[in-house]
């Protein structure tokens, strides 16, 4: 037990060091330099797959998602990004990923200066707690990001096959 | 026939951002879940959902296996003309679906 | 007095002192004042509710003529609004037959007297739906459970079953309902355990399903041996469930986790 509490802390301060570590580097940073050492190996890749060699900043995107679900196969998220939504300046897309599930893709919402409003919700399943980082791709290129850590608990008394 | 529910204004001033919600009968059955006799559950899921308004698409996704059964989107548009707004999902198995919504701008 | 409603006299008699180990009125709490507010936003907002596909399926086989007496609900029943309140009402004791009767059998004797058509299977699709629909009419009003002589019988049969431990885990559903209801299991919270959101969505099933569905889980749960889906148990059980959860309000076609 002290093993995996000691682990748990260790992660979390792991967490808030690169946290403090992004905050000083102005928002700004390589998702594949330093925030994806948070990530495993194939969410990094479908990032890596999504962005190139671009710089992710941090903000502009709000990823809205409960830190603790009663249960993975149903949950709520909303992603809404700071634009003005014009022809000139707005979102094209909004990438989700997971780090846990056995495929790293959640969804991705296309837009046009015509949504007026870069946002959406939908639901996810997610099998396991797990951080979800959200990508939102500008029309001029740039991507922004934000990231969010699920626990996902589970009933006591589930179905079992017959 | 998948069941799908839309929710539109049916009344939106012309300018304005109206959200949208649709919500459709789907498994959303990832591939990765083993069935009762020990085989895997093939893969069956939505891979695209779009809107078109007046003919322009004004919203499309993209469905992993990550996305919930039963998948519900919100999303909003600007209520630029009367007419009608359309919504597709298409998936695995030759899953087709087509539901319509009218809405009036004023 | 004929001796059979003599017993159930003397059996409603027994039922009362029976009960004291229940939870107190005052104390009677829906599942959803545990839930978390998205997913009561989820059951609230009738276009958000998954389970409203299914109230939708339901409404277009209320319509539909079937069977050899091409009848549909609606021939008979009118619109949905003859069904305010039934939801709440059921299981009920049906004296013609002598048993009790729960809403999916109901709607199956009409299916079979009345329409003249095949009975829907438990847990089908068709059935389920139907039932979200009967039972979206009764939500926010208050369970009525049935009072009548022949019902007590039920009503203390499924209690026994309620208080029985069974099962590997030598459990019974009192010992964490009635027991240790708002501690915590694992990570999820044990509820009361009351039907009033039946049919209902659970994230779990990633479907709607019904409260003879939920039992056979917690038997599951219990590691105790199923009864067959169409056993007297489960509506003794739903019935008892019923007269315990008096006076709350209905929120079918619920969502719980």
């Amino acid at each position: 037990m002290n093993t995996t509490s000691n682990e748990r802390g260790d992660t979390r301060r792991a967490l808030i060091v690169k946290a403090t570590r992004l905050a000083l580097g102005a928002g700004f940073c390589s998702i594949l330099g330093e925030s994806a050492g948070a990530t495993p190996d194939m969410m990094r890749e479908a990032i890596g797959k999504l962005v190139g060699s671009s710089p992710v900043n941090e903000g502009r995107v709000t990823l809205d998602i409960p830190p603790l679900v009663e249960n993975g196969n149903t949950v709520p998220l909303t992603v809404a990004v700071e634009s003005p939504m014009t022809e000139a300046d707005h979102v094209t897309a909004i990438h989700i990923f997971n780090e846990k599930n056995p495929q790293p893709y959640v969804i991705a919402a296309h837009f046009g200066p015509r949504a007026g409003k870069a946002a959406f919700a939908t639901r996810a399943k997610l099998s396991d707690s797990q951080r979800i980082i959200a990508i939102a791709r500008m029309s001029d290129g740039s991507f922004w990001m934000a990231g969010a850590d699920v626990i996902v608990t589970i009933a006591a008394c589930v179905e079992m096959n017959e | 026939m998948a069941r799908a529910l839309i929710n539109v204004p049916a009344h939106a001033k012309k300018g304005d951002i109206i959200e949208i919600k649709a919500l459709i009968s789907h498994p959303m059955e990832s591939g990765y879940r083993v069935g009762m006799n020990g085989t895997i559950i093939p893969r069956d899921i939505i891979h695209v959902f779009t809107c078109d308004y007046n003919g322009v698409e004004i919203f499309r996704a993209d469905f992993s296996q990550a996305v919930a059964a039963n998948p519900f989107m919100s999303f909003h548009t600007i209520a630029t003309e009367s007419g009608k707004l359309v919504f597709r999902w298409s998936g695995d198995k030759d899953f087709e679906a087509t539901e319509t919504a009218e809405i009036i701008v004023e | 007095m004929t001796g059979r409603v003599f017993i159930a006299a003397v059996l409603a008699a027994l039922l009362a002192p029976a009960l004291a180990d229940e939870i107190p009125r005052a104390q009677r709490r829906s599942g959803y004042d545990a839930m978390s507010p998205q997913t009561r936003a989820m059951q609230d907002n009738e276009s958000e509710n998954p389970a409203t596909l299914w109230v939708l399926d339901g409404e277009a086989s209320w319509r539909k003529p079937e069977g050899e007496a091409n009848k549909s609900c609606a021939d008979c029943h009118g619109d949905a609004s003859s069904m305010k309140g039934v939801a709440a009402r059921y299981p009920r004791f049906d004296a013609a037959r002598g048993k009790p009767v729960d809403i999916e059998q109901q709607i199956n004797i009409c299916r079979v007297e009345r329409q003249k058509a095949t009975p829907f299977a438990y847990e089908s699709h068709e059935l389920l739906a139907m039932t979200a629909f009967v039972a979206r009419q009764s939500r926010g009003m208050p369970i009525l459970p049935d009072k009548a002589a022949g019902a007590a019988k039920t009503v203390a049969e499924g209690q026994r079953l309620f208080t029985q431990r069974r099962g590997q885990l030598d459990l019974s559903c009192a010992q964490c309902h009635d027991d240790n209801w708002g501690r915590s299991l694992g990570g999820a919270s044990i509820p009361q355990g009351q039907p009033n959101g039946y049919p209902l969505y659970r994230l779990e099933w990633q479907s709607v399903g019904s409260m003879r569905r939920r039992l056979r889980n917690c038997l599951s749960g219990m590691r105790a041996e199923l009864w067959p889906v169409d056993a007297p148990e489960y509506v003794a059980l739903e019935m008892y469930l019923m007269a315990r959860a008096e006076g709350l309000r209905m929120e079918s076609p619920a969502v719980r986790p």
